[in-house]
């Protein structure tokens, strides 16, 4: 700038003058822009609900199609539904919360051993054997008028297994 | 310039008596009009050459075990791919589950469809690892230093769009293979603190691999992805120019070269060129027919495979997970490994032995001696890891982030400032020898990592022999 600015400020004027307010006014529509659009785009591009029945609350069936100390596949609605002795309800997501491979029962060793990279479970889900960080994640369960409902909208993570999970008839 | 790329050094009669003048006249003078179709034809194609080379260049750098050609192979590779990819899109469907009937009929109903659909295939991996050893080529040559760390940095961004281009495709097909891939692959995203979830589930497009994951990837595959790369070749060939063309090739202890011999790029380089891209095209068109693409069944969300693998150039990843928690696996390494490559041309910035191979004799037997270490201490600990060392149980109380996760990443931390102090003093080792030395160590450990991951993982993932693998099938 030169050594003598010229003063085209008055001093009964505002502090903010034509040119900076400009300025300013410039760069605030510019930023709004940004973000109108990539708000918008992230908008458009924000997950579909899923289509079909995984996403929903699924009715697995009556109380009494699960017998107690069983483990049952309910594919539809990705989970397993685990009856335990005392005849509480768990459901557990189906994908290894490792990455996400789907993991198997296997009803011989009563655990869930996962073929991507060896993560092994138990019926409550819990962590027998790493590399999974943390147990299999749960669903919501209802139980109304007999019925067993499983809420798969959104998957539960839990650091550990505790029996208020469970769920009794 | 485009004068004297017409008219090759035979034709250009200097004799004794042209003095400066007559020399400056004749180069003022249009270029000669051609008189027949041939010759005219022939100065179209030669002006559209000399838009991406130069009209003349350093003879040099015509020499085959410097450039061994990659750059241009994988020019010609990603024309391929366009080529096929544009006529595999008329037989294509982006929808869960007919992408998969889609295949089937293209390889069963369409006129070489099934050839079309292998050399997109074997083209888009052969790719990866062209633009690898193109990669490796340039290091070894010390060609990355400045002004060159521009087109270095291009070239990784191109690096990371071609295995971009390769994830997104390999979703595509909609078999088992495709399907456990990306669950796995994307699954890592899940892992980058606190906004790994809902990158995850907009990449994916929901919570888990579906048709909309299928749209996406298809989106990114055949529009973001290409243009992308496109771009980015146009700027990484401008640089080239604009860098003065390659660095000159020289032999160890050999001068830098100041006044190179030139020769005209028609016929010299394009000849070459021209037979370089047909061998390469007969090659991958024949390996085409006799080798087909793999499929599997079609996608079941409920039944993954076992061994579930990762797409084979993501196998050193997949290997790192076995050792590592995913964190520091999928995030913490190739994040630093990244970094590390993109501050190369910083840190070692000396252009003192450009275009020879690994510097100097010396540096030959260094980068020799790494690799042997490398190749030594990797398998040594990848087996160590999988018999013996249990990081999650000896410190059981830790949560497994630390103890499997961050001390054995300071644990190779520590070995390798210990092997990087051994070159600095014990063998007395320039800034330029350390750089070689730890970035050759590095490359060859990510080389065992990707044998092991391909060859030596069985089901389970068990670390098994090859042979004992395939007899269990
Ligand atoms: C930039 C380099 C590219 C790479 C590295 C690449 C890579 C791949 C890969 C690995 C596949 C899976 C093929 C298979 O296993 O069956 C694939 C499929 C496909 N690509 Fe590309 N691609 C590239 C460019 C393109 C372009 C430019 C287009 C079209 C504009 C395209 C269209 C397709 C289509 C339609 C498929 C599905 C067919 C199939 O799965 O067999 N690709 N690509
Ligand atoms: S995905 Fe299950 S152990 Fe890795």
């Amino acid at each position: 700038m030169n050594e003598q600015p010229i003063d085209i400020t008055h001093s009964d004027e505002p502090a903010v003058d034509r040119r900076s307010f400009l300025k300013i006014a410039g760069i605030a529509v510019g930023a709004l822009t940004v973000a109108e659009l990539g708000g918008i785009g992230l908008a458009y591009l924000h997950p579909r609900t899923a289509e079909g029945d995984f996403g929903s609350v699924i009715t697995a069936g009556a109380v009494d199609d699960f017998p107690p100390g069983s483990v049952t596949h309910v594919t539809n609605g990705r989970f397993y539904l685990t009856r335990f002795d005392d005849g509480g309800f768990l459901a557990l997501h189906q994908r290894c919360t490792h990455l996400g491979c789907t993991v198997p029962w296997d009803q011989a060793t009563e655990q869930f051993v996962c073929p991507c990279h060896n993560s092994q479970f138990d019926d409550a889900g819990s962590v027998l054997n790493p590399p999974a960080p943390r147990p299999l994640d749960r669903f919501a369960v209802t139980i109304d008028a007999g019925m067993v409902l499983i809420d798969t909208s959104s998957a539960i993570a839990r650091d550990d297994f505790d029996g208020s999970q469970v769920v009794y008839a | 310039m485009r004068r004297r790329a017409t008219i090759s050094p035979d034709t250009t009669n200097r004799t004794a008596a042209e003095t400066g003048l007559d020399r400056a006249r004749k180069r003022l003078k249009p270029p000669p009009v051609p008189t027949d179709d041939r010759a005219r034809s022939r100065l179209v194609l030669d002006t559209m050459i000399l838009h991406l080379h130069p009209a003349r260049i350093p003879q040099r750098t015509l020499k085959w075990t410097y450039t061994w050609g990659l750059g241009g192979l994988a020019a010609l590779l990603v024309t391929m791919l366009v080529t096929t990819g544009v006529l595999l899109l008329t037989n294509y469907t982006p929808t869960a589950p007919d992408a998969y009937l889609s295949i089937l009929a293209l390889r069963s109903n369409v006129w070489f469809g099934d050839l079309l659909r292998n050399v997109h295939h074997w083209s888009a991996n052969l790719l990866i690892v062209v633009a690898v050893l193109h990669l490796l080529r340039v290091f070894f040559t010390g060609a990355y230093r400045p002004p060159r760390e521009v087109n270095w940095i291009f070239g990784i961004v191109m690096l990371l769009l071609i295995l971009g281009a390769n994830f997104t495709g390999y979703l595509l097909p909609w078999d088992q293979l495709a399907f456990w891939a990306i669950t796995v692959g994307t699954s890592l995203i899940s892992y980058v603190p606190f906004i790994g979830g809902w990158l995850g589930s907009l990449l994916l497009g929901g919570p888990e691999v579906s048709g909309a994951t299928l749209l996406n990837f298809y989106a990114l595959h055949i529009s973001f992805v290409p243009l992308s790369l496109f771009v980015l070749m146009a700027l990484h060939f401008w640089r080239v120019r604009k860098d003065g063309g390659l660095t000159l090739p020289r032999a160890a202890g050999e001068a830098p070269v100041e006044k190179p011999r030139r020769v005209t790029t028609i016929p010299y380089l394009i000849r070459r060129e021209t037979v370089w891209a047909l061998s390469w095209i007969a090659i991958i068109l024949t390996f085409s027919v006799f080798v087909s693409a793999p499929l599997e069944g079609i996608a079941d969300p409920n039944l993954s495979p076992n061994p579930a693998k990762a797409p084979w150039y993501f196998m050193g990843l997949q290997e790192l997970l076995l050792h590592f928690h995913p964190f520091v696996a999928a995030i913490v390494i190739p994040s630093l490994a990244l970094a590390g490559i993109i501050s190369l041309p910083f840190l070692d910035h000396l252009t003192d032995h450009e275009g020879i191979w690994f510097r100097s004799g010396r540096g030959r037997s260094l980068a020799m001696l790494a690799a042997g270490c490398s190749l030594a201490l990797s398998s040594a600990w990848i087996v160590a890891d999988d018999l013996f060392l249990d990081w999650a149980a000896w410190l059981g109380n830790w949560p497994t982030i630390i103890s499997n996760g961050f001390i054995p990443l300071a644990i190779a931390v520590m070995v390798l400032a210990l092997l990087d102090l051994w070159v600095d003093k014990g063998l007395d080792g320039t800034l330029e020898e350390r750089v070689l030395f730890l970035f050759t160590f590095l490359a060859v450990s990510l080389v065992v990592l990707t044998i092991v991951g391909i060859f030596f993982r069985g089901p389970g993932m068990e670390l098994m022999w090859p042979w004992s693998i395939a007899s269990g099938h």
